[in-house]
């Protein structure tokens, strides 16, 4: 059970951001994919979102080849993108409304009260995006794809435009969601942030730039859960793979220099 | 997406009100200051009427023909006594005139809607459609919508249907363009959820399309119908008989100028009306803070 991407291809014009990449990733994992602005990472999530139409190569979920967005996996965006004339609740119910056409009416509404409930938005449910702050926007995008039930999650740098604060509680509520609320199994996230994807993932796989542009380097992350942040940097491995980690990606940021 | 609002104000620049008003006296009360500029506003608007005024007096006393100012004023206000009289077909008042031209405006004008803002979403959603119908309507629209008008009178022998038929072609264009051009800028961010999330045509059309394009269709309308009042006048002086135009072309023939003036002074007086209200239906439905 897992999913797998064998000699995957893309190119934008002259530019290959993807060059034959092979990746497995196994049910129930969380993976964060990390490299520099470019390297292709957010291609590659895009890709098995089914956003972006590969050149070559092939992305199976189960065997079954991936060519178009479904509801087995769901998106979250870093610019949010919540639709701005539909309130929080709005945005959540009419996504996973779309999204599982099989299910009954009051199941999405069960799935949205549950998961806007479980980011802390009910209270502001009749809120428009343009009246709440970066970080409740991005909490409902996280509900919303959660809501969906998708057995695999993509993040796409979720985090990158929130102040620290904020960015280590919505970790967190990651976390708590994808353990213990809800039936999503794996999780794929993009991420330039070296701690970020460490304390959140099993597997960290490094993404090298073009003209290379494939997986340059998988490390395991042996940390026991729940991990907790304030003592997450005192394991030996953390320390280990954040060094090796920092020593790529400096590498890398002279090769493309 | 910008940040919260409450970190739009820098806290490390704090100017006290008691600091301020060391420095430049208190501040006058916000309904007083509101006052001196709207005072301000109609002092100016009065100076250029008056410049204008003097102009037009200037050129009268050199010109028999123009009516002077004077003239042009004592004849409206006779006019605006009883704008509505029905003398039989040939002699009608102002007000039954500008009834009969906006009606025909109002038609045409709402059959382009009709047509202009599904086809135009069309244009927008959809690539063929867009290179089916972009060339045909850049070919037509630079055309005078009054090059049309042989054509429908010829086809429908009946001139006010043709001028109805007329100000549909004004219409259309610009409701049809500009409906288009909005329908065609959805951001990419709400194209990506409408993908991942697989909105269905209707969820599509509903929440991302329409949201999106109508600041864009409110402002094609607002030129259609600033373009058709222009053209109705042109059409109904063509076409003669009844409408504001037939009226001013049969108000020259009967050397009554000063009717002349007093009817362009009031359809400019409609024309901004309109104008006003397509404007603010446009603020009505511009978008609100970030997206």
């Amino acid at each position: 059970m897992s999913l797998q991407i064998r000699g995957l291809h893309k190119t934008y014009g002259t530019q290959h951001v993807l060059r034959d990449v092979d990746l497995t990733i196994d049910t129930g994992q969380f993976v964060s994919l990390i490299g520099h602005s470019g390297c292709g990472k957010s291609t590659l999530l895009g890709a098995v979102g089914g956003l972006v139409t590969p050149d070559g190569g092939t992305i199976t979920l189960d065997g079954t080849p991936v060519t178009e967005p479904g509801p087995d996996r769901a998106m979250v965006f870093q610019s949010y993108s919540l639709l701005p004339r539909l309130s929080l609740l709005q945005n959540v119910r009419e996504a996973v409304k779309e999204a599982r056409p099989d299910r009954t009416r009051s199941w999405v509404d069960e799935m949205t009260e549950r998961y806007l409930g479980a980011v802390g938005l009910w209270e502001h449910r009749h809120k428009k995006p343009a009246q709440v702050s970066g970080g409740m926007a991005q909490r409902t995008a996280v509900a919303r794809a959660f809501a969906v039930s998708p057995r695999i999650l993509l993040l796409d740098e979720p985090f990158g435009a929130l102040d620290a604060l904020t960015r280590a509680r919505l970790q967190q509520q990651l976390i708590e969601l994808w353990g213990n609320e809800s039936d999503t199994e794996t999780v794929i996230m993009v991420t330039h942030g070296i701690d970020e994807a460490v304390l959140l993932a099993d597997r960290v796989v490094v993404m090298a730039n073009p003209p290379f542009a494939s997986v340059r380097e998988v490390f395991d992350v042996p940390i026991p859960r729940p991990r907790d942040r304030a003592t997450v940097g005192d394991h030996a491995a953390y320390k280990d793979i954040q060094h090796q980690l920092l020593a790529i990606l400096a590498e890398d940021q002279l090769v493309a220099a | 997406m910008s940040t919260n609002t409450q970190e739009a104000t820098d806290p490390s620049i704090v100017v006290t009100d008691e600091a301020l008003a060391a420095l430049v006296g208190p501040p006058p009360p916000p309904r007083e200051r509101r006052i001196a500029k709207i005072a301000g506003a109609v002092g100016w608007a009065l100076v250029g009427l008056a410049a204008f005024v003097a102009a037009w007096w200037f050129a009268s006393t050199r010109s028999p023909g123009l009516p002077s100012p004077a003239l042009a004023w004592s004849t409206l206000l006779d006019t605006l006594a009883d704008p509505f009289y029905d003398n039989g077909p040939n002699d009608k008042g102002v007000g039954l005139q500008l009834l009969t031209s906006m009606g025909r405006v109002g038609q045409g004008f709402g059959f382009a809607v009709l047509v202009g803002v599904p086809a135009g979403l069309l244009m927008g959603a959809s690539r063929r459609t867009w290179q089916a119908l972009n060339p045909i309507s850049q070919v037509l629209r630079p055309v005078s919508p009054l090059a049309w008008f042989p054509i429908w009178l010829k086809v429908s022998q009946d001139a006010p249907r043709a001028a109805v038929i007329v100000i549909f072609i004004t219409a259309l264009w610009p409701v049809l363009i500009n409906t288009a051009a909005g329908a065609a800028t959805i951001p990419q961010e709400q194209q990506d959820v409408a993908k991942v999330f697989r909105f269905g045509r209707v969820a599509y059309l509903r929440h991302v399309l329409v949201p999106n394009a109508l600041p864009s269709i409110v402002t094609g309308l607002r030129l259609s119908m600033g373009i058709a009042w222009m053209v109705i006048v042109a059409v109904e002086m063509l076409s003669g008989s009844t409408g504001i135009g037939a009226h001013v072309w049969t108000m020259y023939n009967t050397s009554n100028m000063p009717a002349v003036v007093v009817a362009i002074i009031v359809i400019g007086a409609v024309g901004m009306l309109l104008d006003l209200a397509f404007l603010r239906l446009g603020r009505a439905v511009a978008p609100k803070g970030r997206s």
